[in-house]
This record gives C-alpha cells, sequence and structure tokens, in this order.
C-alpha cells in the first residue's frame, strides 16, 4: 500500500473514533438494519422453503412422469403406458435419494352420514414413508402396511367433515378405464393431521395394489415421481428421469412445472429479499451520508491543510470513502454477527400457530425456521458496501473540491 | 540564485460591490537562502502575495516562478504536486492534524511523499530534536502547548527539506518568549539548511530578523530594505 493510501486509512479509522458517541449511534444502525436485512430474510426464506417442501412432499416430488392427457384431464383413463413393475425396475436402479409410482385420481368418499369429493392416492407406505405429508408420529390408528394393505387413512377435517373415526368404514368412489363405476367399502384404519390443512380434507390413501384392484388397472399407475437432494437443483434428477423414459410416450416435468404457484415462489423470494434489502439500506443511508457530511463539515480546515500541504484531491476522496467503508464494515460486522447468534438461538424454529390460520392459507406451516443462506448474507452485505460506496462519493467528491484557503481559514 | 521571481502580480478580490486590490502589479525577486518578511497592514496584500507564491492562488495577472519554473499556468494537481516537494509551510493556527501524533504529523508530507516508513520515523525524530520536542512525538496536538504546536508545524514544513519554506503569521498566537524562541527557530534553520524564508508578519521582532523586509500597503510594495538581522 503506497504512503498516501495507509495514511488515508489511518486517517480514516482515527476520524472514525473522534466523535464516539455519533460513530457508535451509526454503527448501532448499521448492525440493527444489517441484522433485520440478514436474519428477517432468513425466516421469510424459511418459511419460503417450508411451503415448497410440504407442497413437494406430497405433490409434484422433484420429477414427474405422466400420460400426456393426464394433466389435463387427471382421470384414471390416462395411465402411464409402462408396467408398474418396469418403472420400479428403472427408478430403483437410476440412485435417486427417493421415487415412488403411485395412482392419483378424483373420488368420492361418504360416510353414513356425509359425501366428500377427494384426490385418492394410491400408494406404496414402504416407499414413501420418508416423505409422506402425513405426520405419523400424530397419526390417530395406524398408517397403511404395505401396498396390499385393504385399509384407508385419511385427514382429521375430512373425519370431521364425514363425522367418522378410525375403525369405522366408509365408501370410495371414483371410475375404472373403461368408464365403469367402481366403488369399494374401506374400514378407515388411521386419521393422520398435516401440516396443512387443506391436505387433511383433500388427500385419501389407500395401498397401491388395492387400488389397482379397485380401479381395474392391472400393472399400471397414474404418476411416478423422483426425489433429488435439493428442490432447488433438480436437473439433474431431471436428466436422469429423461433418459429412462426417452423411448416412452409419457412427458416428465419438474415441479415447478407442475406448480406454478410453489414454482414462482423462488423469484418472487429473490426479489422480495432484494427489495427489502435495499429499502433498508436507503433508510440507512440517510444516517451515513449524514454522519460522512457531518464529519466532513467538521474538518474542512483540516482537509484545507492537507490539501495545502501538497495532498492530492483524490487522496482527500480515497479518506472519506475509506472512512465510509470502514464504517459499513464495522456494522456489518455487527449486524452478520447478531444475525447468526438471532438464527442459532432460534435453529430448531419459533412456533407461529397464534396466526397458523392465516399462514396456512399460503401454504406455510406452523412453525418457523430461520434458514441462513450464504446468498442472503453476501446479498445484504454486498448491497450495503455497494450502495454505501456509491453514498460516500458525493461528501468525498464535496471535500476534495474545497479551496485550500477558504478552508485553511475556515472558522470551526 | 533567484529562489522566487513575482513579475507584475495583480489580484483584484470582490467584496460586495466593492472591488479590492489584493495585489497591485507587484514585481519581486528573491534570492534562494534569504530570510524575507513581508510586513504590511490588515488587508495590505501580504498574505495574497504569499499564497500565490505557494501556489494556493492564482493571480489575476502577472507570472510566478519558483526556482526558474512558472507556476501560475500549472494545474491544480501540478500545483499540489509543487507544494508536497519544494515548499514547505508554516500556518498562523498552527494547523497541526488532531488525530495525528507530533511524530505522524511531521512524518505527514514525507508519508504523501511515498518515503518509507523507516526514513520517515528517523527523519521526523531528528527535526522533532531540531526544534526542541525530543521525546514528545507520540503527543497529540490537544496534549501541545501552543509553542510546542508550532514548533511541529515547523517540523512538518522543513523536514523534506523544501527549498522555500512560506509562514503566514507564525507568532500570531504566540506568548513573547515563544515567539522568540520560533525567530530563533527560523534563523537557525535558515542559516543550517540554506532554506529560503518568507514570513508575512506584523510583528516587529519577527521583521528585526528578516534580513530583508518588504513593506506593503493596498496591495503594492512601497519599500524593500537590505538590513543587518537582530
Amino acid at each position: 500500500m503506497s504512503g498516501v493510501l495507509r495514511i488515508s486509512a489511518a486517517l480514516a479509522w482515527r476520524n472514525l473514533w473522534r466523535n464516539r458517541r455519533r460513530t457508535t449511534i451509526m454503527l448501532a444502525a448499521i448492525g440493527v438494519g444489517a441484522w433485520a436485512m440478514i436474519f428477517l430474510t432468513s425466516l421469510t426464506q424459511g418459511m419460503v422453503n417450508e411451503m415448497i417442501r410440504d407442497g413437494l412432499s406430497v405433490l409434484p416430488g422433484h420429477v414427474q412422469v405422466h400420460h400426456p392427457e393426464y394433466r389435463d384431464d387427471p382421470s384414471i383413463a390416462n395411465l402411464i403406458p409402462v408396467a408398474d413393475s418396469e418403472l420400479e425396475a428403472r427408478f430403483g436402479s437410476a440412485g435417486f435419494r427417493d421415487w415412488a409410482t403411485r395412482i392419483r385420481v378424483p373420488a368420492v368418499i361418504s360416510s353414513e352420514r356425509e359425501t366428500r369429493g377427494i384426490t385418492l392416492l394410491g400408494i406404496d407406505p414402504a416407499r414413501e414413508r420418508n416423505f409422506t405429508f402425513v405426520d405419523l408420529e400424530t397419526l390417530d390408528g395406524r398408517f397403511l402396511d404395505d401396498a396390499d394393505d385393504r385399509g384407508i387413512v385419511i385427514g382429521r377435517k375430512l373425519a370431521d367433515t364425514l363425522e367418522t373415526r378410525a375403525g369405522k368404514r366408509v365408501v370410495v368412489m371414483s371410475q375404472d378405464p373403461d368408464n365403469e363405476l367402481a366403488d369399494r367399502g374401506f374400514r378407515v384404519v388411521g386419521v393422520y393431521r398435516a401440516n396443512l390443512p387443506s391436505y387433511e380434507e383433500q388427500f385419501v390413501l389407500i395401498g397401491k395394489n388395492t387400488a389397482q384392484q379397485f380401479l381395474h388397472v392391472g400393472d399400471r399407475v397414474t404418476e411416478a415421481i423422483a426425489i433429488g437432494d435439493s428442490f432447488r437443483h433438480v436437473e439433474p434428477v431431471l436428466g436422469s428421469v429423461r433418459v429412462l423414459m426417452q423411448d416412452d410416450p409419457v412427458v416428465v416435468n419438474a415441479w415447478w412445472d407442475l406448480d406454478t404457484y410453489l414454482g414462482a415462489m423462488l423469484p418472487v423470494m429473490d426479489g422480495f429479499v432484494l427489495v427489502w434489502v435495499i429499502v433498508i439500506f436507503l433508510a440507512l443511508s440517510f444516517g451515513l451520508v449524514n454522519t460522512l457530511v457531518m464529519s466532513v463539515f467538521e474538518r474542512v480546515r483540516e482537509i484545507g491543510v492537507m490539501l495545502a500541504l501538497g495532498m492530492r484531491p483524490s487522496a482527500i476522496r480515497w479518506q472519506i470513502v475509506v472512512e465510509s467503508m470502514l464504517l459499513l464494515a464495522l456494522g456489518l460486522a455487527i449486524g452478520n454477527a447478531l444475525s447468526f447468534a438471532s438464527a442459532y438461538a432460534i435453529r430448531d424454529g419459533i412456533d407461529v400457530s397464534v396466526v397458523a390460520e392465516g399462514m396456512e392459507m399460503m401454504g406455510a406451516s406452523a412453525r418457523l425456521v430461520p434458514d441462513l443462506t450464504v446468498g442472503n448474507v453476501v446479498l445484504a452485505n454486498g448491497v450495503v458496501l455497494v450502495l454505501g460506496f456509491l453514498a460516500s462519493l458525493s461528501p468525498a467528491w464535496r471535500a476534495s473540491r474545497y479551496d485550500p484557503i477558504e478552508a485553511i481559514t475556515t472558522v470551526q | 540564485m533567484t529562489a522566487v521571481r513575482c513579475v507584475d502580480l495583480s489580484k483584484t478580490y470582490r467584496q460586495g460591490d466593492q472591488e479590492i486590490k489584493a495585489l497591485d502589479h507587484v514585481s519581486i525577486d528573491i534570492d534562494a537562502g534569504d530570510f524575507v518578511c513581508l510586513s504590511a497592514p490588515s488587508g495590505g496584500g501580504k498574505t495574497t502575495l504569499l499564497n500565490a507564491i505557494g501556489g494556493l492562488d492564482r493571480p489575476d495577472s502577472g507570472e510566478i516562478y519558483i526556482a526558474g519554473e512558472r507556476i501560475d499556468t500549472l494545474s491544480k494537481a501540478e500545483l499540489a504536486e509543487l507544494r508536497l516537494q519544494r515548499i514547505g509551510f508554516v500556518f498562523q493556527a498552527y494547523n497541526l492534524i488532531p488525530v495525528l501524533t507530533a511524530r505522524e504529523n511531521v512524518e505527514f508530507v514525507m508519508q504523501v511523499q511515498g518515503v518509507g516508513a523507516a526514513e520517515r520515523r528517523r527523519e521526523a525524530e531528528a527535526v522533532l530534536e531540531e526544534v526542541g520536542l525530543e521525546g514528545m512525538g507520540d503527543r497529540r496536538p490537544a496534549e501541545m502547548s501552543g509553542g510546542q504546536q508550532q514548533r511541529v508545524a515547523v517540523a512538518r514544513a522543513i523536514v523534506s527539506k523544501p527549498a522555500l519554506v512560506l509562514a503566514d503569521e507564525p507568532t500570531a498566537n504566540l506568548d513573547s518568549t515563544t515567539s522568540d524562541e520560533l525567530i530563533d527557530l527560523f534563523t537557525r534553520l535558515n542559516g543550517n539548511h540554506g532554506t529560503t524564508f518568507i514570513i508575512a508578519t506584523h510583528d516587529r521582532r519577527v521583521m528585526s530578523y528578516a534580513r530583508r523586509l518588504v513593506k506593503m500597503l493596498d496591495g503594492r510594495i512601497v519599500d524593500d530594505i537590505r538590513q543587518h538581522a537582530a
């Protein structure tokens, strides 16, 4: 570092502590601002992640395979034109983190008191146990034992509507591929709770093999799903499934194609974070610019002396910018430390059940777990440093334009 | 050899509707190694002339040469470089940088010049000793008396061995004893290093030490006396 840069940096650092109270207040403001940017963003990020994970666990997985007509008409007529045993063999050998094949069709369920429209899922519980939306710990009764289980598992909310419970019988009606009525009586073996009450109302689970018999579809299913390591990076899984199904007349979609609401969450979240960070910075910038302007104004004479002694205006500008950057860097260090500490303190999540009704409308769960991502920390710090640099240019420019004679004779 | 040459300098300021001639066709040559006092009542033009010679102010007309190089046509950056390398300044109000220690203030000019840390420190210690501030290098200006601060300012002005030192009312804020010590210091430095001193002052004691006394009035040189220093 040249002599000018070194002396400028030393002067900037010492000038910061010249007015300790002002610098302390500004550091507190920047620290709290950075904390608000990072920590509150992590909470929002955590909420969005939860919404997406909840959505993906029951609906699309990360990648799904369907008959080309199924998305327009999700009926039992639009089965995947490949035997289920063949699909299981292909997916089983592909090395996905998780995978499953299912039957999913619209149906009607009746108790002796009420009738409701539902989505009937025929699943292999051994495959789906790891990522099901059903909370197995709070299950009233039992979960399905296997794909041949002859019982039915329904949600708590549906059970309330049907005025039924575990142990009682219900009737499920749907259509078979020949458009003939298919109906069957099931004993309710379990009543589940889910993060989202809407799931409890909509999804009814039976064994996959039982569903195939009941709906007269033989060894066929309506969808196959694969799950990779992260819902943010499903391209490898998508590519693998496409290769697996390349010779068959099916469509392969990533989750964001199948659920555009969830798919829109990620870019919306990224945009929200950026806007949030910038709005907080704008509030901070008034304090920052004011601090720098006051700091420059208080040492007009000193700046005049430095200019008179031969310091170039560019070095004066550099000194003010360095001062601003030091202030911001210190404030950010405080804000980052506060954010990490806050996120660590509630790493297991906080219960927001008081407002859960509102959260559920957005598809979020009642437990908020912060997700402190490197990307968001870098974004908040980057925005503050870059915009702080820009905000410091005006006072720096003003300082470098002083006339040395006028500055030296300024009475302070 | 001529250290400073001013040729027909004029400078007019406007104050409201009134025009003030701070310099009115001033011409003067100052020899290298001379000890010159510019004396004038307030508003007589001595500080304006000093600032013009130091490249801090530009005349409306006329020419200024430092060691034979014309400076009134230089850019701001070139003037800054000229001041940095060839001119030392001593101001009336000391004008030390308050967040730096005495030694750091003295090192300041050398640091901007790009002199290495070890050499800077060595030179600064030597000059502080020369101005009688041995062992006070770690004090901040606020911890020093006015006389001591002005000595630091002198040390800062001479440490990079400039050919020319310009001092504007350097004793105005000092008591008589401290003023005498400072004048002693100036004459000693002038004698030891051959540095040219130009001092704007109304202090008669300073004038009595000068080898050349230039009197100004209303922006004009009205008397130019060679004298034996006290």
